[in-house]
């Protein structure tokens, strides 16, 4: 079965200017477990993409379905659907007001779980992402790298079996981008979920991804699919390999030639 | 070495402020009806002080600003938070807010007497009204301050609207509620005084008419010291709400 379906989905912005539409009809299957990147330049819909797989906007045509379920009834979303989501955004948007511990646990408390047992699960998933022992500091404390690691706990807190992710380490230097590159491997590894990842860098695509969905802009389509067969764990050396170079490239022109 | 420096400074300072309103008084021989030397102020304070009836005089003006300021602050969230969040309202009520904003509220005052009487009422409404539009327009602009980010946080954990409010809509507001209560307590208390010059015999805005018509110019500015020490505890409550409230702001923390 399949983790994600979308069968036919257009979308369309209604602007002063007139209707823009930012994603063409498209039809993509993702399969549980797997790991797509959406890869394209700016304004080629990738963020639309993974915002109408999020729930987060309603498609103007088609089907969106999540773990066999629809997630839009009418303009009402599924709630089960949607806590088969969990999604990080390009900014961690941790709540400046709680510490790093209760932004964590805050998607628990909200669906009622007891304070022990939250507090419990935010310390485990801290350690799992790599802060552990911040947990009593305040957001503002972390450095960008620790609150977007905090961000992806928050998301995993209640266990989806999918986790989005918009560009999430644009903000970050590349030296903390290859280092977060090696643990998002590590936690999907761990969690065995689903992950869809926007980026528009080829090189975190590649490293990255079972299979990458190329999309081009005006409108936003998709251009091309490309799989991806590294072995895993994939280490820093899968770089230096010349097939990941040729991929690379090939895409490089693909872009290019947009 | 330096902070021991800024420790030192301001005391010396007022000092010597005060040194020279003495010697300017003595040396240019101005009537204490018009400028009382500091030593004289002092004493009318240490006087006053000493007074059964003062005490009931502030406890009167800490009432009814008290009161004024809790109307005010309730009303200005309360409506505050509605108009943030729904555009159509805001634009209905908008004529209503700039109008009401721009009449000089003290003008008023005259006219809450003739309504709410010379008693603790006509003094309580005039701070309310006066300290409402701080709160209010700054609850607005803290409600519509809320990050887009953080509202698609809460929308992919499917929250509530009670969830929302409560988590995201509230605290992110705080800051600028508790700015608009900082400016709204001071209101408040000039909104007081400034009624209880007009009408009624408690308080200390009556206080200071009756020393200004009893020509007793080191009393007057001895109750203004007065007002002026109620009205830094007041602003320093609030201060202290914002290190409780919320501190995880920069506002709510101490100066490095």
């Amino acid at each position: 079965m399949s983790s994600i379906r979308l069968e036919g989905v257009r979308k369309q912005f209604e602007s002063r200017a007139g209707a823009v539409v930012a994603l063409a009809p498209t039809d993509l299957a993702i399969a549980e477990r797997e790991m797509v990147v959406l890869l394209g330049p700016s304004g080629c819909g990738k963020t639309t993409l993974l915002r109408l797989i999020a729930g987060l906007i309603p498609p103007t045509e088609g089907r969106v379905q999540v773990a066999g379920r629809d997630l839009w009834t009418g303009d009402r979303r599924d709630p089960a659907a949607v806590a088969d989501l969990g999604v990080v955004f390009q900014d961690a948007n941790l709540f400046p007001w709680y510490t790093v511990e209760r932004n964590i646990a805050m998607p628990l408390a909200m669906r009622g779980v007891g304070r022990a047992a939250r507090q419990a699960r935010a310390r485990e998933l801290a350690k799992m992402v790599g802060i552990a022992g911040f947990g009593q500091r305040w957001p503002r404390e972390l450095s960008g790298g620790m609150r977007q690691r905090a961000a992806i706990a928050r998301a995993l807190s209640y266990e989806p079996s999918i986790l989005l992710m918009d560009e999430p380490f644009g903000a970050l230097d590349a030296m903390t981008r290859d280092t977060m590159n090696l643990e998002l491997q590590r936690i999907w590894t761990e969690t065995g979920c689903t992950i869809v990842l926007v980026t528009h860098s080829i090189g975190e695509a590649v490293f990255l991804a079972d299979r990458i969905v190329l999309l081009s802009p005006r409108p936003g389509r998709i251009a091309h699919v490309a799989t991806v067969d590294f072995p895993r764990p994939r280490g820093p050396e899968v770089q230096a390999d010349p097939k990941f170079a040729a991929l690379c490239a090939d895409l490089r022109g693909r872009l290019d030639r947009m | 070495m330096r902070a021991r420096l800024e420790w030192i400074a301001s005391p010396l300072l007022l000092l010597v402020l005060l040194g020279f309103w003495q010697w300017y008084v003595t040396a240019a021989h101005v009537s204490a009806f018009i400028l009382p030397p500091p030593t004289a102020v002092w004493s009318g304070f240490v006087y006053l002080v000493g007074l059964k009836s003062t005490w009931v005089h502030v406890w009167v003006t800490i009432e009814e600003t008290v009161a004024g300021f809790v109307l005010a602050a309730v009303a200005g969230v309360l409506i505050g938070v509605p108009v943030g969040k729904l555009r159509w309202l805001e634009r209905t009520l908008n004529p209503f807010i700039i109008a009401s904003q721009v009449v000089p509220k003290v003008a008023l005052v005259p006219l809450f007497i003739v309504w709410f009487g010379f008693g603790s009422t006509s003094k309580i409404v005039v701070s309310a009204v006066i300290a409402f539009f701080p709160i209010f327009t700054n609850t607005v602009l803290g409600v519509k301050s809320i990050e887009a980010g953080h509202r698609d946080v809460m929308t992919s954990l499917n929250a509530s609207r009670l969830a929302r409010f409560t988590r995201l809509e509230l605290p992110s507001a705080a800051p600028y509620i508790l700015t608009g209560m900082e400016v709204g307590i001071v209101l408040a208390i000039i909104g007081c005084v400034v009624a209880q010059f007009l009408g009624g015999n408690a308080g200390l805005g009556y206080l200071l008419v009756a020393e200004m018509n009893a020509y007793q110019t080191d009393l007057l500015f001895a109750v203004i010291l007065l007002l002026t020490l109620v009205g830094f505890a007041f602003y320093a409550a609030i201060g202290a709400a914002r290190r409780v409230l919320i501190p995880w702001h920069s506002s709510g923390q101490a100066q490095p």
